[in-house]
């Protein structure tokens, strides 16, 4: 590293393209965001800047507390799910043999790479009233002869949450999976050696150690799973509707800016927020560990 | 593979094979259903004859004749690649600069600008892509170009997204790179644009088409950001596929994907290929 003013021109020259970039096509809308949010409306298109506080107060209105509040249980429900099923798949690659391992990691990736819209599309294909599941469920409820009527799947915040979960799994297994590979296995040996179980080893020695990977694993599922727009949007009813379709209307059909705008910053802190706890316990992991 | 193998640890004793133990191999083979079932399922009712997306009628390629008979989808599909094209050459340029600056300099405000970047990569996308929409609207950006200007608020979007994650790549390639041999072409009398040009980017240039790649699937495959920048006459692929899934589930749909599918996933792949390589040619030096 050299200091900047040894050689100002090449600094410059490397520095301000993508900082100049940065600050008129992202910083500047974003302020423009956060400047509306304290606005109000005038005519159809005007917006005054007032200073205003009402859009946010007008958050906490029982209707949109209430779509908040939903949004956090989507989100949660999400984390969780992705929690039960990530990490017993993160354990088993983990103890995968060195050759398989990289195989499996990538099988957990792999879908990450196919466009958003598409898997959600695939679920949609997968979950409607005549779709795969229902075709499945329809043959072995023949099979026992049984009558069958399509279960009605698609549509509802079970189909949203398993959309986000079927989207957001590999947000949990890749850190609870680098967790997991850190763990010293001796000292599962000595649990196992010890006398205890296999069941309250995991308990007592392996989740514990993997913690900060399990916490880190939850907030990053949780972050986009509370602010998604397509899945929702997609696979979700009429009341499964989340914050993110709420901004969406906002600056579309009911053209109010403001307030959509407000709900956009609130948004944007429960993020940050997140985001500021994974680096607050990450750090203090770090920390325990060294001597 | 062999290398990568020593820095492992040894293989796990019997009593430590979970691996093995069928619950989690259960839960693994059914995690791998529920992820992979949809999608396989998608790409090959594409190929189905059957206008009902659940029988299997025998195999047809009639809906991806169909697909390319489309003008508005192939209208959608062109801009895309349009777009990814320049919002790639910007992304690797603007990714370049910022990765070099990051790395060679020392500066105030250093923190700040590597968090600011970091930014457009963490924040929810419908904050970004509302953000972008008031903005190209208040700043009055014009809505009818001709093509391919019309797309200029789609890239500029693009790039904005994208070329944190190419300097990301370039920047990890950077820290394999031994700074003692610039030094030395400039004490024997290199300029700046010959050290980059003739040291420098031979060294950065596998970094750079990952980067580059990975800025291109990007692109292609963004859609909710995309979705609040596009007018009606700048739709992409993503965004059209959306209008057609809206109204209904059809094996065009279907085909489509799987050609949007094939062209992400081996990009990808050829991309970390690349920038894996690239890292492992370094340590094994």
């Amino acid at each position: 590293m050299e200091n900047w003013r040894k050689s100002p021109i090449v600094f410059m020259f490397t520095l301000l393209p993508p900082a100049l970039w940065l600050t008129a096509f992202f910083v500047l809308p974003l302020s423009l965001l956060w400047l509306f949010s304290f606005g109000e409306k005038s005519g159809i298109t005007g917006i005054d800047i007032t200073w205003t506080l009402a859009n946010y107060a007008r958050a906490l209105e029982p209707l949109y507390l209430g779509i908040f509040l939903k949004s956090l249980w989507i989100a949660g429900a999400t984390a969780l799910i992705c929690l039960i099923i990530g990490l017993p798949v993160a354990l088993a690659i983990s103890f995968a043999s060195t050759r398989t391992r990289p195989w499996l990691l990538l099988l957990i990736i792999l879908p990450f790479w196919t466009n958003l819209l598409i898997r959600t599309y695939a679920l949609i294909a997968t979950l409607r009233g005549n779709g795969h599941v229902n075709s499945v469920l329809g043959w072995l409820w023949k099979i026992f002869g049984a009558q069958f009527t399509p279960l009605e799947i698609l549509y509802t915040d079970g189909a949203v949450v398993t959309g986000l979960v079927y989207v957001h799994l590999p947000f949990m297994v890749l850190p609870v999976y680098a967790a997991l590979d850190r763990i010293d296995r001796s000292l599962i040996e000595a649990s196992l050696d010890l006398g205890a179980g296999h069941v309250r080893t995991f308990f007592t020695i392996i989740a514990p150690l993997a913690m900060p990977g399990i916490v880190s694993g939850v907030i990053i599922t949780f972050i986009p799973a509370f602010g998604a727009y397509l899945t929702p949007d997609l696979l979700g009813g009429p009341d499964s509707q989340m914050i993110a379709n709420v901004i969406d209307r906002q600056f579309k059909a009911a053209n109010d800016w403001p307030f959509g705008a407000a709900l956009s910053f609130i948004l944007l802190y429960a993020a940050f927020f997140g985001l500021a706890m994974r680096g607050l316990i990450g750090r203090r992991a770090v920390m325990g560990r060294a001597p | 593979m062999k290398r990568f193998a020593k820095l492992t640890r040894r293989a796990p004793s019997g009593l430590l094979d979970y691996h093995r133990r069928w619950p989690l191999r259960l839960v693994m083979v059914a995690t791998l259903i529920f992820l992979y079932a949809p999608v396989v399922a998608l790409m090959a009712f594409s190929f189905n004859d059957s206008k009902r997306n659940i029988v299997w009628h025998g195999f047809t390629l009639k809906y991806y004749e169909k697909l390319f008979a489309n003008t508005e989808l192939m209208q959608a599909f062109a801009n895309s690649l349009t777009i990814a094209f320049f919002s790639t050459l910007i992304s690797v340029l603007l990714g370049t600069l910022a990765a070099i600056a990051l790395w060679r300099f020392k500066f105030p405000g250093q923190r700040l600008y590597e968090g600011v970047m970091a930014m457009p990569i963490v924040i929810p996308e419908i904050c970004m892509g509302i953000a972008m929409m008031a903005f190209m609207a208040r700043t009055g950006w014009p809505q009818d170009l001709i093509w391919p200007l019309n797309l200029g608020a789609i890239m500029i979007a693009h790039v904005a997204f994208s070329f944190p994650f190419a300097a990301i790549v370039i920047r990890a390639r950077l820290e394999s790179f031994n700074r003692q041999l610039a030094d030395a072409a400039r004490d024997l009398g290199a300029s700046e644009f010959h050290v980059f040009r003739d040291i420098l980017f031979p060294h950065l240039s596998p970094a750079l088409l990952a980067g580059g790649l990975l800025a291109f699937t990007l692109s292609l495959d963004d859609f909710v950001i995309t979705f609040f920048t596009s007018g009606p006459n700048s739709v992409t692929f993503p965004v059209k596929i959306y209008s057609m899934v809206r109204f209904s589930v059809t094996p065009e749909v279907n085909a489509a994907s799987t050609i949007l599918i094939a062209m992400t996933i081996g990009l990808t792949a050829i991309g970390l290929r690349l920038h894996y390589r690239s890292q492992f040619q370094e340590t094994a030096k």
